[in-house]
């Protein structure tokens, strides 16, 4: 979940009063965000900074860190939390917000050359006219941007925006995609004029933009907005020019977002230019560009039509589980910025055509809209009911009788990683690497490589990890492993494991030869002679990772289900054990 | 040492023929050698003849007579060469035992004779002839019948059976034994000797050593990850009481498709980002999936549907193949769902505990492996009531009976509530898990029928256990690295008892 830092007092300020931080809390419970930590500007720096020193009496001003649900990209700024919990407190209307009804002629155009879908096909874009920042405005302005870019965008892969002074530069736009080596130009913050290739080669050892530049570093073409006199605006998805960049005094405001991703370039788009526009001479007003691509089909954005949803009343009532008046939901729906207007539909039944705002991206389906009803009825408010039953797996079941068998003979159970490394499962084994198991592709922890394709790695470092522990330890455990398997659907299939351990100053090989017994029995299965496929019997095995001369495979109805024998010296050496162990592991899906 | 000094003496002779001489030659005791001779005739290094002799051997009273003279002698020694003595003299000078036997026998031996009230020497000189014969057995020396027979009746000897060895090569001789192993030790490992070590061949046609057992300690005095365990049965046990099903969970390896495409979760989510989840390298790629019902899936990502406007992207088919490690054990409940709406419709309750997986770095709060809780109610006409109704039923069985709920956002849930309880000895709310109800975009284009409603809730066994039990590492509840030694008096699991 995103989380959004504004001041308390200004945010205090755009609610019309004030709070105590648990009052505050409570608001935010009701709503679905979360008032995840109440901060200071210098405790943040300190933070970063890894400082320890205290707080003083004149920290500054306090922050608030709201949490936010990832659907709600009308939240991620100080202005858009304000709207919605205004109206939510039912101080405010629903605002409308308006495309400009300009004439075509007076219209900015921006032109798609061809060679952008090569890169990165799509532009959106729109114009906030006659804007005032202040410092804390002109802030929030720049973070909701970052705030974008790190969620819906996925770090500027999918969106990218740009926002300029527009009166540093003239339409009509073009956005081009060009070889690194024919763009140049003074980009944000620097002084002095770059070649594309040079600039990339220049931001490797910027903490802030390396990690972008694989977006496009690869592409024979990078992408390029210029304006008419060829004064680049942005070469997106890395930076913008320094010639067009706003500043405290802009009042026009030019916003480009570059896209792979059409939907959500126009998420963005109108992310931005409603939150934004509220501070526009012409409030909740913003003015359309036409863009128009390189096969003639032109498109005006930002598109902020109201997209309209039939929600029957009995939807609604039905998935909240409360009778509720249509009023009542009318005005319920208003709180969450949702105007409904009842109508009936063919069968005289009661529903609403529901006008979803371009800020409510997240509402898809009429669900959407039954659970913002419950939200602003109160989840805490619906009575309870108790719905209108059966018996578990017989493998867990099954599982549990074994397990409790083998607490009874004194062993205690443990629970390790199911994921290991590669030599954990085969060198450390004194085993040739293991072609039967499911590897990880790209793990952040060196410790997980592979899925264990055995429990034994995880006993032994139990053992290893507890050497200190008085002797005998007799540990075991009951877990799944994965094999890899062509005739399952995805590839592999997991298998339920039994394993124990016993380690001493003497191997203990008899007592696991007999807990082997003693599960069997458990299990109902004699012991017979060997060739006899009426019970289980055992019989001489060459297994690596235990000491030859004390090993055996257990047979059971025909079948190899494990092996039990004495860790071999080389494995217990690898597992840092000093001390000889005993180990058995069983295939327990057999049984069933 | 006896072993080495039988096999160097076979190496040069033919035969040891008596094992007792050979003790006494080489300085053992007979009993050493006799064990070592038993034990190389089993690994057949030698061969071993029994030898058995009957022989007599002085008892304890045979043997004090032997050392100091039989009573008859000491007796008539008594007698001062006078010959005469008073009797009560002579009864002074000796053992009362010795006297009586000795007078006896004296008088037997006609050594002596009462003259008047006077014991006399009658011949003289006298020779111990017991002490002599004695002597001549103890040494194994011959003897006749006649005498045996007296010092039997007199109980001064007793027969006894002799049992040595006569000992020769036997076929697998060698003159140094490697010692056949059956057990590898501590002081093996030490020394390094493990590599020299010969196993006695393993009876594999016998069973094991029964043990003795029948104590549930481990659970008792036991570490965290007990603790875990039984909280997982309690939980196991109260879905149970409530009338759950099972989940059959036994499958860490799944599709991208039905870990999120099929719960309506969007590709470019980014809890599809393998910063968040192990994709598998092998097996990388899901082979088999149900094409018509992928098809809808593809439709309701892409345009929408089923009244939904959809996410409006490309949605890619080789996304929804990539193998991973589930996230989430709702991966099942796709699966399972899916299932149910293949037959005429039935209600169901469904329930699983297992193993999950998630690519993150393991600190204090964060494993990459945990356990995920998770009840699901498929039914027609299901409300928010029903859901909250049953978050109460289930958590106050857990001892959580102070709940509230807040609005959340989950790309397959809602509407979505975030659980939380009162948690008295902290004094403040915390979150205990995640519910809601699936997205018609998830169960319509499954086919389940369009008033059919699934609520559903989620919650890790390690944060209630942790919750519940104080613990405040989670490294601590399991994994290797848990120290067995860490025996706390924890309660047993008692929860909703």
């Amino acid at each position: 979940m995103p989380t959004v830092s504004v001041g308390r007092d200004r945010l205090f300020e755009a609610l019309g009063r004030t709070y105590t931080d648990e009052e505050f809390d409570e608001l935010c419970f009701k709503f679905g965000i979360e008032l995840d930590d109440i901060t200071t500007e210098k405790a943040i720096q300190r933070k970063e900074k890894h400082l320890d020193e205290e707080g003083t009496e004149d920290d500054g001003e306090t922050i608030y860190k709201i949490e936010v649900p990832a659907n709600r990209y009308d939240l991620l700024c100080l202005e858009g939390l304000a709207q919605a919990l205004r109206i939510f407190n039912g101080l405010d209307p629903i605002p409308t917000y308006k495309v400009a009804n300009i004439g075509k002629e007076s219209m900015l155009e921006m032109h798609v050359k061809t060679e952008t879908s090569k890169i990165r096909p799509y532009v959106v874009c729109a114009v906030l006219r006659g804007v005032t920042f202040d410092e804390a405005k002109y802030n929030s302005f720049i973070d909701l941007q970052d705030r974008l870019h790190q969620n819906i965008c996925r770090r500027r892969t999918l969106v990218a925006i740009g926002t300029h002074d527009l009166d540093t530069i003239e339409g009509p736009f073009t956005y081009e995609a060009l070889p690194p080596a024919e763009i140049n130009f003074v980009p944000l913050k620097q002084t002095r004029n770059f070649r594309a290739d040079e600039l990339m080669e220049f931001y490797k050892s910027d903490l802030k933009l390396k990690k972008f530049l694989h977006i496009i570093e690869n592409s024979p073409v990078y992408p390029v907005i210029y304006d008419c006199k060829r004064t680049v605006l942005s070469l997106p998805p890395i930076i913008n020019g320094a010639h067009s960049a706003i500043s405290l005094k802009t009042k026009n405001v030019f916003i480009e977002c570059t896209a792979t991703d059409l939907t959500k370039a126009n998420i963005v788009l109108n992310t931005m230019v409603t939150m934004f526009s509220v501070y526009c001479e012409r409030k909740f007003e913003v003015e359309p560009v036409k863009v128009t691509y390189s096969d003639g089909k032109s498109f005006v954005y930002p598109d902020l039509s109201i997209y309209n949803m039939n929600v029957p009343l009995s939807y609604i009532t039905g998935i909240i589980g409360v009778q509720l008046p249509e009023e009542k939901v009318a005005s319920l729906l208003h709180k969450m910025q949702l105007r409904a207007e009842k109508s009936l539909s063919e069968d005289k039944k009661v529903k609403f055509v529901v006008f979803v705002p371009p800020t409510r991206s997240d509402v898809l389906h009429p669900c959407d809209v039954a659970e913002d009803v419950a939200i602003a009825y109160g989840y805490n408010e619906i009575p309870k009911r108790k719905p209108a039953s059966l018996k578990p797996l017989p493998l867990s079941q099954f599982s549990d009788l074994i397990r409790t068998e083998i607490a009874m003979a004194g062993y205690t159970e443990v629970l390790t990683w199911i994921l290991c490394t590669k030599k954990e499962i085969s060198s450390m084994l004194n085993r040739e690497e293991d072609s039967s198991a499911a590897i990880i592709a790209d793990s952040r922890t060196s410790e997980f490589e592979v899925v264990r394709s055995t429990l034994m790695p995880g006993l032994l470092r139990t053992v290893g990890h507890n050497k200190d522990h008085s002797k005998p330890i007799k540990i075991f455990e009951v877990g799944d492993v994965v094999f890899l398997d062509a005739t399952n659907d995805v590839g592999a299939v997991n298998r339920r494991h039994l394993a124990a351990l016993y380690c001493g100053a003497t191997s203990g090989f008899e007592l696991i030869h007999g807990l082997l017994d003693k599960i069997m029995e458990a299990t109902g299965a004699n012991f017979v002679s060997p060739g006899n496929s009426s019970g289980y019997y055992i019989e001489k095995s060459e297994e690596p990772a235990l000491l030859q001369g004390r090993q055996a495979s257990v047979i059971y109805a025909g079948k190899r289900i494990g092996t039990f024998g004495i860790v071999h010296p080389k494995v217990l050496k690898e597992f840092d054990i000093p001390d000889p162990c005993s180990f058995l592991e069983l295939d327990m899906q057999t049984f069933l | 040492m006896a072993e080495e000094a039988i096999l160097a003496y076979l190496e040069k002779e033919e035969e040891i023929s008596n094992s007792e001489n050979f003790a006494q030659q080489f300085g053992f005791s007979h009993e050493e050698i006799l064990n070592v001779i038993r034990r190389l005739h089993g690994f057949k290094f030698v061969e071993a003849k029994d030898i058995r002799r009957e022989r007599w051997v002085l008892t304890e009273e045979g043997e004090t007579y032997a050392a100091v003279g039989s009573p008859e002698f000491q007796l008539f020694s008594a007698v001062p060469p006078e010959g005469i003595i008073a009797l009560e003299e002579l009864q002074k000078k000796l053992d009362p035992a010795v006297y009586k036997i000795g007078w006896q026998q004296a008088l037997k031996n006609k050594w002596v004779q009462m003259k008047t009230d006077v014991p006399m020497k009658d011949v003289q000189p006298a020779d111990d002839k017991v002490k002599d014969l004695l002597l001549r057995i103890q040494n194994n020396e011959v003897y006749c019948f006649e005498d045996i027979d007296a010092l039997k009746r007199r109980k001064l000897i007793i027969q006894q059976v002799w049992k040595g060895n006569s000992v020769r090569k036997g076929p697998k001789y060698a003159p140094i034994r490697k010692r056949a192993a059956t057990n590898l030790t501590r002081e093996n490992l030490q020394r390094g000797d493990w590599k020299e070590l010969e196993f006695k061949e393993y009876n594999f046609s016998a069973k094991g050593q029964p043990f003795e057992g029948g104590h549930l300690h481990p659970l008792l005095k036991a570490c965290q990850t007990a603790i875990l365990l039984q909280v997982r049965r309690q939980v196991q046990t109260i879905f149970l009481n409530m009338g759950f099903e099972e989940m059959p969970t036994n499958n860490y390896v799944e599709s991208s498709f039905w870990n999120f495409d099929a719960l309506f979760q969007p590709q470019q989510h980014p809890a599809r980002d393998s910063h968040d989840t192990f994709f598998l390298k092998v097996p990388s790629t899901t082979k088999m999936l149900p094409e018509d019902y992928v098809e809808r899936v593809k439709e309701i990502h892409e345009s929408g549907g089923y009244q939904s406007r959809g996410y409006g992207y490309d949605w890619k088919r080789e996304e929804a193949n990539k193998n991973l490690l589930r996230t989430h054990t709702t991966a099942v409940s796709s699966r399972m769902l899916f299932a149910l709406a293949q037959k005429p419709f039935a209600p169901k309750k469904y329930y699983s505990i297992d193993r999950v997986f998630r690519n993150e770095a393991v600190d204090r709060t964060h494993l990459a492996e945990f356990h995920q809780i998770e009840g699901l109610i498929c039914d027609r006409g299901l409300t928010l009531g029903d859901l909250i109704g049953v978050l109460h039923d289930f958590f106050s069985r857990l001892g959580m009976s102070k709940l509230r709920f807040k609005p959340a956002y989950n790309p397959y849930t809602e509407p979505s509530m975030e659980i939380f309880s009162y948690h008295e000895g902290f004094k403040k709310w915390v979150e205990v898990g995640n519910s809601g109800m699936f997205r018609p975009e998830m169960l319509l284009p499954m086919g389940l029928p369009e008033d059919v409603r699934v609520i559903a809730w989620g919650l890790s066994l390690e944060r209630p256990t942790m919750i519940l039990y104080g613990i405040d590492n989670i490294r601590d509840l399991f994994g290797s690295k848990v120290d067995l030694s860490l025996i706390k008096r924890n309660p047993i699991c008692r929860l909703g008892l």
